[in-house]
């Protein structure tokens, strides 16, 4: 294959006749008239519904079950429990690989955490499981429950978030704090927080022999797979699952959880086809949530506000039984130029689910303290927070010392600043009243994500009639993968959108990596577009070898891929059709795969991080305490934007969660019980219509040649940093008071009148 | 869920008849009780579904200046009945500041009069709770209560009613017609609902069978609507129950406060009239000092009951508000963002 090389931008190929282009969601139509499939929405012949019953302590032993009044329960066919359930074919506590986590199905009597699955009742009806679920009327041999950050003896863990050292350190940070004309200490406080995603987990697991078809909304399609296939000991090709649509993820339908490993067990227990789908307080508990964490801030400032020394420590939780750690203290590895700098974690055991990523996992935590302690540091300096952000602007990543791939974060500073008017804010906070007389601040924050690449392949190809086939196993969380990928394709394979048919989401397709991590967009979209470069290079072959062709001998010259012709690239004028091709060459299609994965060279290199600023206003009732936010700006640079509009909802939408992070989301814990008594989108608090004020985005440009093929960083999670410490500076702006416990209370505002 | 059965009586009397036997639960739109159900929470035998009957949809008029509100008006069209917004305003406001506008469309005024409390413990049936299940003990009393009630509250329950409707309703002397097994009776609305004392697995003063057929607001209710106003603070914009809410209705008259009516949401386990306060107000001029004066009389017999110390000083600066705003005089249109302290925001396009 002459002159092509897959890795970086293919000569032939030119993306922009659609990526870029502000395409509507493909698939709005079938989910506004109810067509889109979810797991849920299957009935497969003879279906069962399952209902777990979970465990109303957070430790201890159930001691009896009562099966059967739960089995004279008209309709109830099954209960499965620890003694009646089928043997899995390993132990679900060993970790085969470090994104196993442990899961509860039914292994043991033993409870770890309120919620956890310990039986699950299988009748005709969804209401006869129900009911057969209370029937059980489970006892327990109750231990106390470790609650809270400091329910015992901390410890240093091995690693936080996913390998990352625990501890990291740049400069002297004790020399650099003793140097310090200005000094800040300060302890910041978040919640525990649930996914919550509007649609719940849900399984339809059916054996068909030793075939297994499931539906189930997963964010990694083939972990998933491997997970099921080594713990029901069955081979990969017999597994299928489909995952068309997910109701939202954001990381807790990452990997294999217990609730759909126990549908597939029920399903496996009674011979026939069986739905479970999770209750909404039933997410609070078996698929992962994000830990709280308490974060100590120190930071030194300069004469002239140059910061030097930035330490942060975080002090999280993990489950008692698996380890998973919020790396909240990274997020100040990236962003400002302190010439010391020392991040640490430690953490307690508790009683709960193991924690795991959740949208931003760390960054979003670490933001809103860091962002919180510089807008601290800046009023301790008597400076502008935003020029005290200018004069601490990273170069060069502060912990490593790398060059960034790229970062627009000044015209992101710049942009943003310009659009909410920033010049207009007074130093002071308390300053400004609107109209009606309620108080009104101004804050901002910085934010970050790390642009990520995981692994994928695609498989594309050429049918003879010239229109274009991708497949890869990629997912649509309601993100726009549909058509932000099927975009990636077309110009991948020259052809308009239309004449592609794109194929995702399920697991029988080449392996799309996970959903995760901002990375899918990239990850897929480089697997697609080498795909498509390979499929069109043989493409090309075929065409320039063959004297009859118009193109015969343009081998060296090079060849361009554009509206299904291929051009002569030193005489476009002469090309023919991919029809006209594959119709010569008496080929019924050509196919090629191609593959997505990091670039460790490009990675030694470059520190690679998409970058935004955020801008908040707030209203803030000086009597009563209430926050209304009035307004945000976001400016983000995040490499090339596939499809603005669907990039635009995703930063919306993390700029909701960040304002939500700020102001409203919690999960209650009872500091005895170990339970949560807001397992509810009723009392769970997350923002309504009437809070979102009108929201601004702006995509700062930026073209990075060293992130991926198609200089994609990614922009799922960068929405909520930032917006969450923009949102708690602006309270303290408008207040004056300087709220270090989030979600920020009405309480903590009655303190002046 | 339980199975239970469903019956539609033929009239009410029948539905008294079928409600009184034990184990039975009238259902109105079921916006409170299906969930109860579904939580396991409430585990009726049989539903009583009153829905269809007839004459109990209608807002009235009286001839003595009264208006009859059925019991199954919903929320919604009440809120919007111009006539009745007009009138009332207060109620219409704290209506619409309640809940969502899909369950405002179907909560009918009987259910939202009997919905029963949000205390999380009672809702989360791994908990003990005396008003579920009675002698249990009470898990919210040193548990996270920072919601939980400052007035009226016992050791066996601190348990709030949530309702917004009730708070002005109590505030314009509101009468409750119940038919029951003996028959017709009627009584005030601050009467319907109980304090826990040890008996706090009984929300309300009705018996077996009793049937809220309407609430009545007397002649005199109607002198406020130039000056009642609602308000809510709550912990988001929209859909969440009050922290604390207060509802204030002014007589004024040459400048002076010729009657006031002041009652609070969110603090006890029924509406909480103020009669204290109204009495400082009475021939006062609506000034600061005099609303000050009546927050710390609304206030005087509140009482932590757990971590909701800051309710109180939050009452307090709600009265003031809720009375300066009422003496400023109804707004000619409701506020966008009803009840709330962002009601007068300019650019407010939504509750
Ligand atoms: C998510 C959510 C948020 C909410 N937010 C608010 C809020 O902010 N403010 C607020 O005030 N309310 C709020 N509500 C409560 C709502 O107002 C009530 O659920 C509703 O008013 C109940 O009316 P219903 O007709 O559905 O009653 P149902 O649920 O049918 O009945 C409630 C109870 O009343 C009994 N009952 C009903 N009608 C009669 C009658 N005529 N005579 C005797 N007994 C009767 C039933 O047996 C039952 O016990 C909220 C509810 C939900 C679900
Ligand atoms: S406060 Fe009342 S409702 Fe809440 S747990 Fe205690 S007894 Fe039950």
């Amino acid at each position: 294959m002459p002159e092509l090389n897959l890795t970086s931008a293919p000569a032939h190929l030119r993306h922009g006749s659609n990526v870029g282009q502000p395409l509507t969601r493909r698939d709005g139509v079938l989910k506004v008239t109810g067509q889109a499939t979810y797991a849920a929405d299957n009935h497969p012949p003879g279906m069962l519904f399952a209902v777990i019953a979970v465990a109303g302590i957070a430790h201890g032993r159930v001691t009896s079950l009562d099966v059967a009044a739960a089995k004279r329960h008209p309709g109830v066919v099954d209960v499965m429990t620890p003694d009646h359930k089928p043997q899995l074919a390993i132990d679900p506590e060993i970790k085969t690989n470090p994104f196993v986590f442990r899961m509860e199905v039914l292994q043991s009597n033993e409870v770890r955490y309120a919620n956890q699955p310990i039986a699950v009742v299988i009748a005709d009806t969804l209401e006869a499981a129900t009911e057969g679920a209370v029937l059980l009327a489970p006892r327990y041999e109750t231990l106390p429950a470790l609650v809270g950050l400091d329910a015992g003896a901390s410890f240093v863990p091995p690693v936080v978030g996913v390998g990352n050292p625990t501890e990291n350190h740049r400069g002297d940070v004790e020399a650099g704090l003793a140097s310090a004309e200005k000094q800040i200490d300060a302890t910041y406080e978040t919640p525990p927080q649930y996914h919550n995603a509007m649609e719940p987990h849900a399984i339809v697991a059916h054996w068909d022999g030793d075939n297994l078809q499931i539906d189930m909304p997963t964010q990694g399609l083939m972990l998933s797979l491997a997970r099921v296939a080594e713990l029901f000991g069955i081979a990969h090709d017999k597994i299928h699952i489909r995952s068309p649509f997910l109701g939202g993820g954001f990381g807790s339908k990452g990997l294999m959880a217990g609730p759909p490993v126990l549908g597939v067990m029920a399903a496996k227990l009674v011979g026939k086809p069986v739905k479970l789908v999770l209750r909404r307080e039933q997410m609070y508990g078996p698929v992962g949530h994000r830990a709280p964490t308490r974060q100590r801030l120190r930071l030194g400032a300069d004469g002239e506000g140059r910061l030097t020394a930035l330490d942060h420590h975080a002090r999280t939780v993990s489950s008692t039984f698996d380890d998973f750690y919020e790396p909240a203290a990274d997020a100040s590895h990236t962003l400002y130029a302190a010439p010391a700098i020392r991040t640490s974690h430690d953490a307690v055991r508790v009683n709960t689910g193991t924690p795991l990523f959740m949208r931003a996992p760390g960054e979003a935590t670490g933001s809103i303290a860091l962002e919180s302690a510089i807008d601290e540091m800046a009023w301790a300096c008597g400076m502008d927070p935003l020029a005290f952000r200018l004069k601490n602007y990273a170069e060069v990543e502060p912990v490593s010392g790398k060059p960034f791939s790229s970062k627009a974060l000044r015209a992101c500073y710049d942009q943003g600043a310009a659009r909410i008017g920033w010049a207009k804010r007074p130093l002071q906070p308390r300053q400004m009243r609107d109209d009606a007389g309620l108080l009104v601040g101004w804050g901002m924050g910085t934010a970050t994500f790390p642009a990520l690449m995981f692994q994928a392949e695609a498989r594309a190809a050429i049918r003879r009639d010239g229109s274009g086939v991708m497949e890869i196993g990629a997912h649509d969380m309601g993100q726009g993968a549909w058509t932000a990928l099927a975009q990636i394709a077309a110009d991948a394979v020259g052809l308009d959108i239309d004449r592609v048919t794109f194929k995702a989401g399920t697991s029988d397709l080449p392996d799309a990596g996970i959903a995760g991590g901002s990375a899918h967009t990239a990850t897929a979209g480089a697997a697609i577009h080498s795909a498509g470069a390979a499929v069109i290079a043989k493409l090309a072959d075929l065409a320039t070898g063959d004297e009859r062709s118009p193109l015969f001998g343009a081998g060296n010259a090079g060849v361009i891929a554009r509206d299904g012709r291929l051009l002569r690239r030193d005489d476009e004028s002469r090309g023919e059709s991919y029809a006209e091709i594959l119709a010569r060459a008496g080929v019924a299609e050509v196919e090629a795969r191609g593959t997505g994965a990091p670039n460790p060279a490009a990675m030694e290199e470059y520190a690679m991080h998409a970058h935004g600023a955020v801008f908040a206003e707030v209203k803030v009732d000086p009597e009563l305490g209430q926050v209304r936010v009035s307004r945000m700006v976001g400016a983000f640079a995040a490499g090339r934007i596939v499809n603005p509009r669907m990039v635009q909802s995703q930063l919306f939408g993390g700029m909701i969660w960040g304002m939500s992070f700020a102001l409203h989301e919690e999960a209650i814990t009872d500091r005895r019980s170990g339970r949560i008594m807001n397992a509810n989108l009723g009392e769970y608090h997350i923002p309504v219509n009437a809070d979102v004020p009108p929201l601004d985005v702006i995509t700062v440009e930026e073209h990075d040649p060293h992130v991926n093929a198609l200089g994609i960083k990614g922009v799922g999670e960068i929405g909520i940093t930032g917006s969450a410490g923009a949102v708690a500076n602006a309270v303290w702006h408008a207040t004056g008071v300087r709220v270090r416990k989030f979600p920020i209370r009405i309480e903590e505002l009655l303190t002046q009148r | 869920m339980k199975r239970f059965d469903y019956v539609r009586p033929a009239n009410v009397t029948e539905a008294v008849a079928a409600a009184a036997r034990p184990g039975a639960v009238y259902l109105a739109a079921g916006t409170n009780l299906l969930d109860l159900m579904k939580g396991n929470i409430s585990r009726p035998d049989r539903l009583v579904d009153f829905t269809h009957l007839e004459g109990l949809d209608a807002i009235e008029r009286l001839a003595d200046g009264s208006v009859r509100i059925g019991a199954l008006v919903s929320n919604a069209d009440l809120a919007h009945d111009a006539d009745f917004a007009r009138s009332y305003p207060a109620v219409a406001e704290a209506l619409l500041s309640g809940a969502s506008a899909q369950l405002r469309n179907v909560a009918t005024v009987g259910g939202n009069l009997l919905q029963r409390t949000r205390c999380a413990y009672f809702y989360d049936t791994a908990s003990r709770c005396n008003k579920r299940e009675a002698g249990t003990g009470c898990d919210a009393r040193e548990g996270e209560n920072r919601t939980h009630a400052v007035f009226g509250w016992s050791e066996s329950c601190i348990a709030t009613n949530p309702s917004d409707f009730c708070v002005p309703l109590l505030a314009l002397d509101a009468i409750v017609e119940i038919e029951g097994r003996n028959g017709r009776r009627e009584i005030a609305l601050e009467a319907l609902h109980r304090l826990p004392g040890d008996t706090p697995e009984r929300d309300t003063a009705l018996e077996p069978g009793d049937l809220i057929v309407a609430v009545r607001l007397p002649p005199a209710a109607r002198g406020f609507a130039g000056h009642a106003r609602y308000l809510k603070v709550r912990e988001r914009t929209s859909y969440a129950f009050a922290v604390v809410s207060a509802a204030a209705a002014l007589r004024i008259d040459n400048g002076r406060i010729a009657e006031a009516r002041l009652a609070l949401g969110g603090v006890a386990a029924k509406p909480w009239r103020a009669r204290a306060a109204e009495d400082v107000l009475k021939g006062v001029a609506p000034t600061a000092d005099a609303f000050q004066e009546a927050a710390w009389r609304a206030l005087t017999d509140a009482k932590p009951s757990g971590d909701n110390a800051f309710k109180i000083e939050l009452a307090r600066r709600i009265v003031v508000r809720a009375l300066t705003l009422a003496a400023a005089g109804t707004p000619a249109r409701l506020p966008a963002l009803p009840a709330s302290p962002f009601a007068s925001t300019s650019g407010a396009i939504h509750a």
